[in-house]
């Protein structure tokens, strides 16, 4: 502050000497407007290359090199590997190619199933919570908190709650039912792609609830009254009114529950530990096997270069088709 | 624009002039020194039953270390979760401790990396000589022929705890001594919502410890002399299948046992739900669960024939922790003041009373603490009949591998499916494929 001000003074002592000073003030004026925004990003800008951009880079670097435990000392020493990581890792007819593939496919079925029902089950209970009645916000509190639990304690709880023997998923369905002839497994086995996603689902509903929520309250009455004097039925208003009016929401929540969904490690990792069951071998836990079980940190970001050129692909290939569509509408 | 763009490249290359030098700072002063002669880092292992016990027992001692030698050692006790992933972040970081314990399978894939100073004679020398040691235990602390990446700290075997009151409720009178009279047995022991033995088929390291043994017996080995991968041979696959066979075939251990991973089968044991399990030093777990000591017993684990020893008798890997000392520590000297406190005669005592181990020091283990009738089952089987796990760089990939394989097998198991020879050899073919190409 001190230069600005000296500067200021010696700018005002400058132009009473001299009459030619008045359009260079104007200038300097303008540039301390053009830059302040930008110095006021700086710190912003700074950390986010920090903390998300040169890691970022430093990966892809990494996923050219041969970076195993012989060289995590000094990782600058370790050989570049050209494209060896990737071909590795896509090729399908090999094992570490094959187990890929079949994690990547996994995770595609994981995602749209736990997108598609977190969706319907938010976009039910924010219309049924349109109508005012007693209790509504309780149950509009108790809906949210899954979303509101700390992921570890939330997903821990419940993989004490899908132990076979001791756990209460089991005592309902086999104990009191009796609707299994023995006690399934939920952790281990074909079921843990159940248990993976009754979990995701439990926990991401509640975000596409308060999203669409928010969505309703943009949506005048009156459609709906003006809609009902023409004889609309609740599911013509639904169909008519509401999914339209709801698409621009629809349109961001759709992809950031899938951007997580797929992303998701916390889940699979807290609820089966270091080995995921093969039916629920998400790729982002099979990433983290295949750089820090096996020290093979080369392959893993390999790996984790061509899952973001994927999401990025798939990002932009859904915003083109989406803005495609409102355009047309628009139109 | 051209404005923004020149913004943009600025702060572009300073963030990377600043990581390039937040980074180069760690792998600076790679051969240690004696910058900070006044403290060390210390990174224990959890060896109590949680991480407030090991501060009670170690923090006198450090004390006592601090008065002896004016230097303030700084502890962390590190969870076994997180211990390996905690010592590669330190290793790529050059961040580390000064300091720690590793699991002494780790020893060689540790060594490779090269982040542990090498125990040569001058160093071994520092902390009394390599002769102090049991051989045993100095036989898992490094590749062979190179210089050790660590010392012993404690040693531990496995052997067959049993139940003393289910025993004494189905008229069993000893404990079996071979493969054969453990399924028996189990099968007298087993049902009304009891089990003969316990598992812990999703715990990794647990079942690379029980099939490594079996191999052994079946005279077979995970890797070739020269180190290569080789999980499929006959004996491995037998190994490998006798041990998930004690839940598909002879059905003595219950199946829910194929997910526990938390130690739940000590818990069964504890709760007179199971009669017998396979463990190193479980004493402790035992008493924190309640059991008095004399409700327990302990007999050698099981062989195919005869009596435990070497080669083909092997009944247990060879258990341990081995300390370790990072090179870069900026407080070399105090470092090995310090591995030589926790090796000397009288401390080793204290520790390994603490926490029911046997001391791989020679003249420790004549301390009358360590001829308890458990302890000494495990001390003879550390003398006679254990092996060390392979001593190869990539152990702790055999382990995460084979160990995977051995759960899924259990996740077979426990569900109804075969299992057969063919099932076993495809699992391990995979395993095998799984890991890095040499």
């Amino acid at each position: 502050m001190t230069t600005t001000a000296a500067l200021d003074a010696g700018e005002r002592t400058a132009r009473k000497n001299d009459p030619g000073a008045a359009p260079r003030k104007r200038r300097s004026g303008r540039l301390r407007r053009i830059a302040l925004p930008y110095l006021l990003l700086f710190p912003a800008i700074l950390l986010e290359l920090l903390v998300h951009l040169v890691p970022m880079v430093i990966g892809v670097v990494v996923s050219f090199k041969e970076l195993t435990q012989f060289y995590i000392r000094d990782w600058g020493t370790a050989p570049w590997a050209g494209f060896d990581n990737y071909a590795m890792s896509l090729d399908f007819d090999a094992p570490v190619g094959e187990a890929l593939l079949k994690s990547f496919l996994t995770t595609c079925l994981f995602t749209v199933v736990s997108v598609g029902l977190c969706w319907m089950l938010g976009v039910a209970a924010a219309v049924f919570m349109q109508e005012s009645f007693r209790g509504r916000g309780f149950l509009r509190t108790i809906f949210l908190v899954p979303y509101a639990l700390p992921v570890y304690a939330a997903v821990i709880t419940w993989s004490f709650m899908f132990q076979r023997d001791n756990g209460l998923v089991n005592h309902v369905l086999h104990d009191q039912l009796g609707l299994t002839a023995s006690p399934p497994f939920w952790l281990i086995g074909d079921n843990s792609f159940i248990a993976l996603l009754v979990v995701s689902v439990w926990k991401g509903w509640p975000f596409a609830f308060l999203i669409i929520m928010a969505g309703l309250q943009n949506i005048p009455r009156d459609v709906y009254e003006a809609a009902a004097l023409d004889g609309a039925g609740v599911w013509q208003q639904v169909r008519r009114i509401t999914l339209p009016a709801l698409r621009p929401v629809n349109q961001v929540l759709v992809l950031v529950l899938f951007l997580w969904t797929f992303n998701d490690f916390n889940t699979p990792f807290v609820l089966f530990g270091k080995a995921a069951p093969e039916a629920a071998d998400l790729i982002s836990i099979h990433i983290y096997q295949s750089s820090f079980q096996t020290w093979n940190f080369g392959t893993g970001s390999a790996m984790s270069v061509l899952l973001l050129l994927f999401l990025l692909v798939v990002t932009g290939v859904y915003l083109w088709l989406t803005s495609r569509g409102r355009k047309a509408t628009d139109a | 624009m051209r404005r923004i763009r020149a913004a943009a490249v600025g702060a572009v290359t300073l963030s990377f002039a600043l990581t390039v030098a937040a980074c180069g700072g760690g792998s600076s002063g790679t051969e240690g020194s004696n910058e900070q002669p006044k403290t060390l880092t210390y990174w224990a292992s959890n060896q109590g039953a949680n991480l407030e016990v090991d501060k009670k027992v170690l923090q006198p001692e450090l004390d006592k270390f601090e008065k002896e030698t004016g230097i303030e050692v700084k502890l962390e006790v590190v969870p076994w979760a997180d211990l390996l992933n905690r010592i590669l972040t330190a290793t790529t970081s050059g961040q580390g401790p000064d300091v720690l314990n590793i699991g002494n399978t780790w020893s060689a894939s540790l060594q490779s990396s090269g982040a542990l100073l090498p125990w040569d004679a001058k160093n071994f020398e520092a902390i009394g000589g390599k002769d102090r040691f049991v051989e045993s235990a100095l036989g898992s602390t490094g590749v062979q022929g190179q210089d050790p990446a660590a010392v012993p700290l404690y040693s531990m075997a496995y052997a067959l705890y049993y139940n003393k009151r289910m025993f004494a409720d189905a008229g069993v009178e000893k404990p079996p001594a071979t493969w054969e009279e453990l399924a028996e047995t189990g099968k007298k022991l087993s049902g009304n919502g009891k089990w003969g033995l316990g598992a812990e088929g999703s715990n990794l390291s647990n079942n690379i410890h029980q099939v490594f043994v079996l191999a052994k017996q079946h005279g077979a080995d995970f890797f070739t002399p020269e180190g290569k991968a080789d999980f499929t041979s006959d004996g491995a696959v037998a190994a490998v299948r006798q041990y998930v066979d004690l839940m598909a075939k002879d059905k003595i251990v219950a199946p829910g046992n194929a997910e526990y991973a938390q130690n739940q089968s000590l818990s069964d044991f504890a709760k007179d739900k199971t009669a017998m399990v396979l463990w190193q030093t479980a004493s402790a777990t035992f008493e924190s669960q309640g059991m008095s000591e004399d409700e327990w017993g302990v007999a050698p684990a099981p062989v195919q024939s005869g009596e435990p020893g070497p080669g083909k008798a092997t009944n247990s890997m060879v258990a341990g922790i081995n300390m370790a000392v990072f090179k870069n520590t900026k407080n070399i000297d105090g470092a090995k003041k310090f591995v030589r406190f926790m090796t000397s005669d009288e401390e080793q005592v204290v520790l390994n009373k603490a926490y029911g181990s046997i001391p791989p020091v020679k003249a420790a283990q004549q301390d009358p603490a360590f001829n308890t009738p458990s302890l000494t089952v495990l001390r003879e089987t550390l003398a006679t009949s254990a092996t060390a796990l392979p001593q190869v760089p990539e152990e702790s990939q055999f382990e995460t591998v084979v160990g995977t394989a051995v759960k899924e097998l259990f996740a077979d198991a426990a569900a109804g499916r075969a299992v057969t020879d063919d099932s076993v050899r495809a699992e391990l073919e995979k395993a095998q494929q799984q890991m890095p190409k040499k």
